[in-house]
């Protein structure tokens, strides 16, 4: 089941590590239990974004391949 | 007459000016067209030197040069700072005053704005400008042993390889210093390695490893206690330290941000391949000014400026500008005291160092003395 995002960081063309970053500043900026989505078109982020967010501690809602990119749900949790 | 108004006195804005100006000499003396350079300083700092200097290997004398005896005679040299650029009315708006432009370049660079880590200006270092370098020198030289940890706190950066470099050269310098034992080396890093290109990370890690250097990856610094001297991450970690350096996050210009030019980051959204400024037929965007996902480093500078120079040329003479930026750099890499390798890259090609050398470290040294022939345009 998909979940309605607070907020939508499109990061689409944008190199690694650039759509990790993207993320990082925005989970930065929200507050606890706000749901973040990343777009990107490299593939290598639907790999490391999850990485990144097992060790910080946060919550993976999910990896949705759409049209040539990645949407990538993650819950602030801490 | 056809007005080009350059800002910024760096690297980009000072070549661009100089490989223009013999292009359209002729046109420049017949009172055709005028271009004006725009600096908020009289003078260039070679930057690449501070991580020479804050091992005492260069003096910032010979880091600096008077714009003047840099920039092309038949270039209008202004010293003042831009508060505003006007891209509607074509106009940068200065501090004393204003300039009509029918071309303008955007070479306003990078800076470090170490105040977004809360703590980090009261409990660490930084050799990215002038004021951190000569400070760090100093606590360098007073360093008797301990925990020094070298942390990139944001990317993009000014340099990308320069954290790698002035660790290996931090392991040199203390073991030259008989304090190599009585000290630990800590690299962190943003990502989940310790950089972005894995041909470099197959080279450096292991030799980060040899060395005795530890790494820590996902690495993303919030804050910095700066009494009990600990480092604190975005992830949940922290770390001790005795000496702190850190690469602070960068920004772009305040007046890119102040003109509502760039995105987040003060970035000037720009092509890739033309440099032109997205949005705008008369503005080029070159070196770290840009949003480009290129390293932001004097290199590229210097391959943009040649682009920009040749389309810039072409538009003045009437002829459909035709020259495209494939975005080429060029990096030494110090892995110690007296060795280096190299990288050189593009949109197409991937980096592939070469083996660390003496050869290549003394290539380096040359250039840094060499640059200055660079920046006028010669070499």
């Amino acid at each position: 089941m998909e979940v309605k995002a607070d907020r939508v960081v499109d990061a689409r063309g944008s190199y690694c590590p650039g759509p990790l970053m993207e993320l990082i500043k925005a989970i930065r900026e929200e507050d606890v239990g706000k749901i973040i989505e990343v777009w990107s078109s490299d593939e290598s982020s639907a790999k490391d974004i999850p990485e990144w967010v097992k060790k910080a501690g946060h919550e993976l809602v999910g990896v949705f391949e759409a049209d040539g990119y990645w949407r990538i749900v993650v819950k602030k949790t801490r | 007459m056809k007005r080009v108004v350059i800002l910024g006195g760096g690297v980009a804005g000072t070549l661009t000016a100089n490989y223009l100006v013999p292009k359209i000499k002729e046109r420049i003396k017949n009172e055709e067209v005028q271009i004006t350079l725009i600096s908020d300083r009289n003078f260039q700092i070679y930057e690449p030197g501070f991580l020479y200097m804050i091992f005492n290997r260069l003096g910032e004398g010979e880091l600096k040069r008077n714009l003047g005896e840099l920039v092309d005679p038949a270039v209008q040299l202004v010293i003042d700072r831009a508060t505003k650029i006007d891209a509607d009315n074509s106009r940068v708006v200065t501090e004393n005053g204003s300039y009509d432009y029918d071309y303008l370049v955007i070479a306003t660079g990078s800076r470090v704005v170490p105040e977004e880590i809360p703590g980090l200006k009261e409990g660490g270092h930084w050799f990215y400008n002038l004021e951190g370098a000569t400070r760090l020198r100093e606590a360098l030289a007073k360093f008797n042993g301990g925990k020094i940890v070298v942390s990139v706190m944001g990317i993009p950066h000014k340099c990308p390889v320069a954290p790698m470099e002035v660790t290996f050269i931090l392991h040199d310098f203390l073991r030259r210093r008989n304090l190599r034992d009585k000290s630990e080396l800590l690299y962190t890093y943003p990502i989940n390695k310790i950089f972005t290109m894995d041909p470099v990370v197959e080279l450096i890690q292991p030799m980060f490893d040899e060395r005795g250097i530890q790494y820590k990856t996902f690495f993303n610094p919030i804050e910095v206690d700066a009494k009990n001297r600990k480092v604190i991450t975005l992830e949940g970690e922290e770390e001790s330290y005795d000496l702190l350096i850190a690469i602070p996050p960068h920004k772009g210009a305040q007046v890119i941000i102040d003109s509502g030019l760039g995105d987040k980051g003060g970035w000037v959204p720009t092509d890739k391949y033309t440099l032109r400024v997205d949005g705008y037929d008369n503005m080029y965007a070159l070196g770290d000014a840009t949003n480009l996902p290129v390293s932001k480093a004097g290199s590229v500078a210097h391959f943009q400026a040649e682009v920009v120079a040749e389309n810039l040329a072409a538009e003045i003479e009437g002829i459909e500008p035709t020259a495209m930026f494939n975005g080429k750099a060029f990096c030494f890499i110090e892995t110690g005291w007296e060795e280096a390798t190299y990288i050189w890259f593009d949109y197409f090609t991937p980096p592939r160092p070469v083996l660390p050398s003496k050869f290549v470290h003394f290539v380096k040294m040359a250039y840094n003395k060499a640059y200055w022939l660079t920046a006028r345009g010669l070499l």
